[in-house]
């Protein structure tokens, strides 16, 4: 009973909703970058490498001029290369699209271990360069309960909603959009009534490194302020499973990132209760938790959720 | 060889071979950017993987498990499946095995070695089966589910060590294997002990061969692999073929990662390979996804991993390997370019 009552009380907390959210930024910012890449008919898993590389290029950046915006901007810069290239292997090239996306994920894990020493001067993690304050909303902050979630948060997670609307504006509600759809689903079509596949696929692919280099941002400068090897810890695949859940939709992309932040949290949660007295050792098997659940409603999912016709297909212009 | 035998032979070890090259140039001037000589580096990194009797054997040790993992992508890749959870499956096999060797003091070699390589077989094709299972009966893609698993191996080793399996203070680690589970040494130099592993890799390499030229089940899985709906139409049951084909590349890695236990640590200790997994991508597609080109891609992988270390010495970290396997992969899987590259330096000759 002490147990539950302790258990319940995460629900009521502020704090836990708090967590959720930040747990979830990442994630929103990873999954919206999928969904404008799938969209065009590329698959991205890429992403996991460009937020690795996001996160230490902020932090490098951050480092050596001291403005953390700045270290936001050459992230993105950074996302916006390796997209790019994932982009050139796949369109230009019709390369497997998923094989390329392993090659950038070993790209960036090897160009942040390698440049680590030359930089920081050791390995590992880097210290402390500093970070992106929170953002305090006045007369939002005041309102109980709601005020301590999101009334003193880092800018990030309304930046990540910012995203979302503009991505679902700019996918549904723009002929740029249309374009985009209509190259997932059938390039043919699409190139006979004049719309330039290539350049809208790069289009996608780019725009997924933007956001997916943000959430690399969000988790280095804008949460701890340094950078740690493989700190992005498969949230690019996670980002990709909550795409499949939300049905290639940014909408629900971001609800089911949203739900990822809530489990995240409420793991989080569980194992600092002191009412539950286990070994240290079984607290860690809570960290399984969001991989578990991302094999189950990836399974439980897909089949409901169709991908994009063209998704993974490279299109090659016929004679 | 007939003639166009040997020119279709030539043009599949062109591409990797100048995939390799392009990287190792590529990789040069990332090293020219910190300051370093390449060439140096380089030279520094073969003295490192050949130079001496012990660096040779050091290579062959960390060959023996990368055989295994190129073997278990490479025949994934044939399947039409991406196992890239090898890394996990690896360790799941280690981690099966390790818990129940170290209880086969009492049985002769003859058993006890067998029976640890089956268990961790087993842990790995059961663990990689999961991820078959759900392609084929929700078409959940393996690379999700794989990396997940993934995850997921690794809170449950560093469980098992520090919880159920732990022993003794200091680093996290199980219970040795009993010495008759563990396999003969072929050589020893210096601290280098050269177990029979190799030898288990290699004839695990022959027997893939095998299986998929010249049996019926290999031939299915090949057929499911390179077009899933005439295998269909053919009558071959491509959801079982899925999952066997995920057991079976499961089963390789499992087997890496006991030949890792059996041969080399005779512990567990709580960690994945620290990426065994990973390079048997590149391995794989280095090798042309071909058994016996995957033995001498995992001997390149295995060089390269072996030198590095000698290359830190000079400030120069080990983690450019990974760059390069990152550039392999990439131009291997858009081999058109190298082809491109191929064709125009004809064109001038």
């Amino acid at each position: 009973m002490r147990v539950l009552t302790a258990i319940l009380s995460i629900f009521v907390n502020p704090q836990f909703y708090k967590i959720a959210l930040t747990a979830a930024t990442p994630l929103i910012f990873a999954s919206l970058g999928g969904v404008f890449s799938e969209i065009t008919g590329v698959v991205n898993i890429a992403l996991e490498g460009i937020i690795l590389m996001g996160a230490f290029t902020s932090v490098v950046f951050t480092y050596l001029t001291g403005n953390v915006w700045f270290g936001v901007l050459m992230a993105i810069v950074s996302g916006i290369l390796l997209a790019l290239l994932h982009a050139w292997g796949s369109i230009k090239w019709a390369g497997n699209q998923v094989v390329l996306g392993t090659a950038i994920i070993l790209l960036s894990q090897g160009l942040t271990g390698f440049l680590m020493e030359p930089i920081f001067g050791q390995p590992g993690q880097t210290d402390f360069v500093g970070k992106v304050d929170e953002i305090t909303i006045p007369g939002l902050v005041d309102i109980p309960f709601l005020g301590q979630v999101i009334g003193e948060i880092s800018p990030f997670v309304y930046i990540a909603f910012g995203c979302v609307a503009f991505g679902w504006w700019l996918i549904y509600k723009t002929k740029l959009g249309l374009r985009m759809r209509s190259v997932g689903e059938n390039p043919e079509a699409a190139d006979t009534l004049g719309v330039n596949v290539y350049a809208i696929r790069y289009f996608g692919v780019i725009m997924s490194g933007v956001f997916a280099s943000l959430a690399g941002a969000y988790l280095s400068v804008g949460e701890i302020g340094q950078f740690k090897e493989l700190m992005s810890g498969g949230r690019g695949f996670i980002g990709l499973a909550a795409m499949i859940i939300g049905k290639w939709n940014p909408v629900g992309a971001m609800l089911a990132s949203l739900f990822f932040g809530l489990f995240g949290a409420f793991s989080n949660q569980l194992q600092s209760l002191q009412e539950i007295t286990v070994a240290a050792n079984v607290k860690s098997l809570f960290d399984t938790i969001p991989f578990v659940l991302t094999i189950i409603v990836v399974a439980g999912f897909v089949g409901k959720s169709r991908p994009p016709a063209a998704d993974g297909v490279p299109y090659e212009k016929s004679e | 060889m007939k003639k166009p035998e040997m020119k279709k032979l030539l043009e599949s070890i062109a591409v990797p071979v100048l995939a390799v090259l392009i990287a190792l140039l590529i990789s040069g001037f990332i090293i020219l950017a910190i300051g370093k000589n390449p060439i140096k580096a380089y030279g520094v990194l073969l003295h490192g993987a050949f130079g001496s009797k012990q660096a040779i054997i050091d290579t062959l040790i960390k060959t023996t498990p990368l055989i295994l993992t190129g073997l278990a992508v490479g025949f994934g890749f044939r399947a039409g499946v991406f196992n890239i959870g090898a890394e996990g499956q690896m360790a799941m096999g280690a981690l099966m095995a390790a818990t129940f060797a170290s209880n086969f003091g009492g049985l002769p070699p003859a058993v006890a070695i067998p029976l640890t390589m089956l268990i961790g077989m087993g842990a790995g094709a059961g663990w990689a089966a999961i991820a078959g299972f759900l392609k084929a009966k929700t078409g959940a893609h393996e690379v999700v589910t794989t990396i997940m698993l993934n995850w997921i191996t690794t809170y449950v080793a560093s469980f098992m060590v520090t919880g159920p399996l732990a022993t003794g203070s200091g680093t996290p680690k199980s219970p040795e294997i009993a010495q008759s589970a563990q396999l003969p040494i072929l050589m020893r130099v210096g601290a280098m002990e050269l177990s029979a592993g190799i030898l288990i890799s290699i004839a695990a390499a022959v027997f893939m061969y095998v299986f998929l030229n010249k049996t019926t089940t290999g031939y299915e899985i090949k057929a499911v692999g390179f077009n899933p709906y005439a295998a269909e139409y053919g009558g071959i049951s491509v959801a079982k073929n899925v999952v066997l084909a995920m057991a079976i590349s499961g089963a390789l890695a499992g087997l890496a990662g006991v030949t890792e236990l059996m041969g080399v640590h005779h512990r567990f200790l709580g960690e994945l390979s620290g990426g065994k997994g990973f390079d048997g991508i590149s391995i794989a597609l280095i090798g042309q996804n071909n058994p016996i080109g995957i033995i001498f891609a995992a001997l390149l992988i295995g060089a390269l991993r072996t030198g590095s270390n000698e290359m830190q010495f000079m400030g120069v970290s080990k983690y450019i390997v990974i760059i390069v396997q990152g550039i392999v992969i990439f131009l291997v899987a858009a081999d058109r370019i190298v082809k491109a590259i191929y064709a125009r330096k004809k064109v001038k000759e």
